[in-house]
């Protein structure tokens, strides 16, 4: 047998690979990573499922404490819910402006973005500071446990994700927006949109269907 | 200062422990020793430590599977011996509570931080060489994902002097594992060990979906894929699925024992069978997630060694995707006993019956392969045929456990022990070994020496018929799992056999030690000059053994299933190939630094000690910020350099 290296191949990509079946060779940073970003936000709403798993299992199991019906405030949660949804409006603009160079413009609606994260980010500790005042904290019950487990989760991404907006304003500030930078920045926006999508259903399951 | 840590917490009045760890101190101290003396510290840390290259990757994720699976032998062979001696009147020498701790360690060892690593580990390395790729998606995470991996294993091994380990089980089910039960540290070693071992093998699967996915030669669809990377992404897949589930399961309990919370508890409306099912949500993905890439290494090497395509493709492919899916549907059937009632237990154990039909597929595939093929009975076909018969029967009996009704009589009965023994070593450990012996010299350019392999390879097959047949008969006398004592003594010669077994395995790892050994010493003589030592079929064997750090100077072009050897059945003569300027990625601290301070914050939050464990987590998050800052990850190669290495790289190589 003669010696062979992959070297030896034909130059030219093979004519009979069809679009669509993957052969195309590797695909640009660019997507590699965005794509890699999505299957990490998935796997986290893999995560939140076994969460409201939890919560769907345990929302009946009050012990003699105190139910969603007499702890949950609708106006609050729409506050909250109007907050969350507008702030990925604002993100999405900014990530708009960031593709179009426009730094500026990028940082104001950075600025709003993290405005309203953090209101709903406020409204949400202060509703979970006023149940632990009034003895509905998380280890009254299996109910509080896993209401405060799975809005606690979701709460703790948006954080996480503030203190990641706030990072990448750094970074657009230090070095503009180049090609690393917007690959981050995707992800950023990735990240804050899969927030909405688990809110809508913390939304839905723990206070639509439990509130009075 | 120091939380619930104090002298107490070393068991001076136990020696085992304490011997058995000061012989491992001591030998970690001299690997220390030697190598500081000798200088070599500069270059581990810049080419092994530090390093983002998957091939080092895997070898090192080999190395922690295989020294694991030391550890976890060592306390099976120790349960084995105080079954066969502790009858009748006879104690034995292990006291329940440590008795408990090492059935504990035992099955939380051999899982996470024997098979993960050990399949991971041949993932890591083949996965990019198959898919004519210069590495991961993402280089960086994998040392990450590996370190983190190393990190709760060493947080388990920790366990053995400082305070204790679990004795609940390697599923540590509620009410047992609450605080009200099992106050000390030993759940919280088990908790935070699998959680932080558990953010690096999701991390790793995301990684590798990702690469397969993204990442190949071109011309190479899908359907040209080979098998083992086909079994990689369902693998993979079930990682991304199915971890977090385990992440978040995990995590309640510990909200459980550390805030106060209700999840799993007795009182309060807390639910102990939800504990059970998220685990089994995790858990049964998590058996294909071990036995997919053995089959997926079966199927390169019994392709391999019979000279022929592997029998049917595409039903392979298909098999396998179908297991990924039907994974999620039999959870259920780790506790038909817990009572969700006819209808649910009827519709569980009809899916965990047709699960075995892509399996049984899969062995068709694999017979008719060898089926007039040219068969070289190289140690790693040995393993496959192994592995064709075990699976077979440990397969067989799990359809029968599978049927709710049998398994009223035989749930948690030393048949069920029997029986994953039976899959598992059957299956993934024999695939591991396999893949072991297969790769090895693509891995490091020398092949493993036959004569020694072929003994390991007799004797695990012998000692665990020898060690599992036994029980299977002792579970239908009614012989429960875990015990510590056993009162009937018409047991007791079953067990002697299976002792005798147990020692018959460990002869069978002596073995495997001699045959790295020698393969070592004589080196020389066995080195791969070709590249390609077996007449291969995939890609891995296109490039030079070992293959330089980007794999490919210029990436393959694939236009078939079995790629290189198409190429080579077409008799391609070589010509000048035109080098480009390729990208590396830089070494990275990254995984290490952040494994470091993940240790930190496990070991300080087991122990209550809050202030560490707040330093522990700043350390790391400050670690990820300065990581996330950098731009500068790869460093060219230019043109004129490849073409020198490959120069540097023909010399040494000889026609096949």
């Amino acid at each position: 047998m003669t010696v062979t290296t992959i070297d030896t191949a034909p130059a030219a990509i093979p004519t009979g690979v069809a679009r669509g079946r993957g052969g195309g060779g590797p695909a640009p940073t660019r997507i590699v990573v965005a794509y890699g970003f999505w299957i990490f936000i998935l796997s986290d709403i893999v995560m939140f499922s076994a969460l409201f798993a939890a919560y769907a299992v345990l929302s009946g199991n009050t012990a003699g404490g105190p139910s969603g019906r007499e702890l949950f405030n609708l106006r609050n949660v729409f506050i909250e819910t109007l907050c969350l949804l507008f702030s990925s409006y604002t993100c999405g603009l900014g990530m708009l402006s960031a593709e179009r160079r426009q730094a500026g413009h990028f940082l104001i609606f950075a600025a709003l973005t993290f405005g309203l994260g953090a209101a709903f980010l406020l409204i949400e500790i202060s509703e979970f500071a006023g149940m632990v005042s009034r003895g509905a904290g998380p280890s009254r019950s299996a109910f509080l446990s896993s209401f405060f487990s799975l809005v606690g989760t979701h709460g703790a991404h948006v954080t996480a994700g503030l203190v990641w907006l706030v990072y990448m304003v750094g970074q657009v500030l230090a070095k503009g927006l180049r090609a690393a930078v917007l690959r981050r920045l995707a992800c950023f926006s990735l990240f804050w949109h899969a927030l909405d999508i688990v809110w809508i259903g913390v939304m839905t399951l723990v206070y639509l269907m439990g509130a009075p | 200062m120091l939380g619930r840590l104090s002298w107490a917490a070393i068991p001076f009045d136990e020696p085992l422990p304490l011997i058995s760890m000061a012989v491992v101190m001591l030998a970690i101290l001299g690997v220390l020793t030697i190598v500081t003396v000798k200088g070599w510290l500069p270059y581990l840390w810049r080419e092994w430590i530090t390093s983002v290259d998957h091939k080092r990757i895997g070898v090192m994720y080999m190395l922690l599977g295989l020294v694991m699976l030391l550890r976890g032998f060592s306390d099976a062979i120790m349960m084995r011996t105080q079954q066969a001696i502790a009858v009748g009147g006879a104690q034995g020498y292990l006291p329940p509570d440590h008795y408990d701790q090492i059935f504990s360690a035992h099955g939380t060892i051999m899982i996470f931080f024997v098979a993960m690593p050990l399949v991971i580990g041949l993932m890591n390395f083949v996965v990019p060489l198959q898919l004519g790729v210069r590495d991961v998606a993402f280089p960086v995470l994998n040392s990450v994902s590996f370190w983190l991996t190393a990190s709760g294993a060493l947080l388990i091994n920790a366990s053995l002097v400082i305070g204790n380990f679990a004795r609940t089980g390697w599923m540590g089910y509620p009410p047992l594992s609450e605080l009200a039960f099992s106050p000390d540290v030993g759940v919280d070693y088990y908790l935070w060990s699998l959680q932080i071992s558990g953010i690096g093998t999701l991390l790793s699967g995301v990684n590798f979906v990702t690469t397969i996915l993204k990442l190949r030669a071109p011309g190479m669809t899908y359907f040209r894929m080979p098998v083992f990377c086909w079994t990689a992404l369902a693998s993979s897949l079930l990682i991304v699925a199915a971890f977090p589930i385990l992440t978040a399961t995990l995590m309640m309990l510990l909200l459980d024992r550390y805030v106060g919370m209700h999840f799993f508890t007795n009182d309060a409306g807390g639910n102990q069978m939800m504990y059970v099912n998220l685990f089994w949500a995790w858990g049964h993905p998590e058996v294909y997630i071990l036995i997919l890439p053995a089959f997926g290494v079966f199927s390169e090497v019994v392709a391999t060694f019979s000279g022929k395509a592997l029998f049917s493709y595409r039903s392979m492919v298909l098999a396998t995707l179908g297991i990924c899916v039907l994974s999620f549907t039999v959870w259920l059937h780790h506790f038909f006993t817990m009572g969700a009632g006819a209808d649910v237990n009827a519709f569980f154990g009809i899916m965990s019956s047709i699960i075995a039909v892509p399996t049984g597929v899969k062995v068709f595939n694999w017979l008719f392969t060898m089926f007039r093929g040219r068969i070289v009975y190289r140690t790693p076909m040995l393993f496959a045929i192994g592995f064709l018969v075990t699976f077979v029967i440990g397969g067989m009996t799990g359809v029968l456990l599978a049927v709710p009704p049998v398994d009223f009589v035989l749930h948690n009965s030393a048949f069920l022990v029997a029986h994953f023994h039976n899959v598992i070593i059957g299956g993934v450990v024999f695939g591991a070994f396999a893949g072991y012996n297969y790769w090895f010299p693509k891995v490091f350019g020398f092949t493993l020496d036959e004569r020694w392999g072929k003994a390991g390879f007799w004797c695990w097959l012998v000692g665990f018929y020898l060690a599992f047949m036994p029980l299977y008969v002792l579970g239908l006398h009614g012989m429960t799992r875990r015990l510590q004592h056993i009162s009937d003594p018409s047991w007791q010669p079953w067990l002697l056999v299976a002792e005798a077994g147990a020692i018959v395995i460990m002869c069978g790892i002596f073995c495997q030690v001699a045959q790295l050994y020698v393969s070592i010493r004589t080196r020389e003589l066995r080195r791969d000059l070709t590249g390609d030592p077996w007449n291969g079929r995939t890609l891995e064997w296109a490039t030079t053994s070992p293959p330089p750090a980007y794999n490919f100077a210029v990436l393959p072009q694939v236009e078939t299933i079995d790629a290189f050897w198409e190429m080579k059945r077409r008799g391609l003569t070589p010509t000048q190939p035109i080098y480009e300027t390729l990208e590396i990625p830089r070494g990275s601290p990254l995984g290490v630094v952040t494994a470091f301070f993940a240790s930190v914050t496990g070991f300080a939050l087991i122990w209550h000690i809050w202030w560490m464990a707040i330093l522990g987590l700043l350390g790391a998050a400050v670690a990820l910020l300065v990581f996330g800052w950098s731009d500068d990850r790869e460093r060219e190669l230019t043109a004129a350099e490849v073409a020198q290495l490959e120069r540097a790289r023909r010399g040494l190589r000889q026609p096949a």
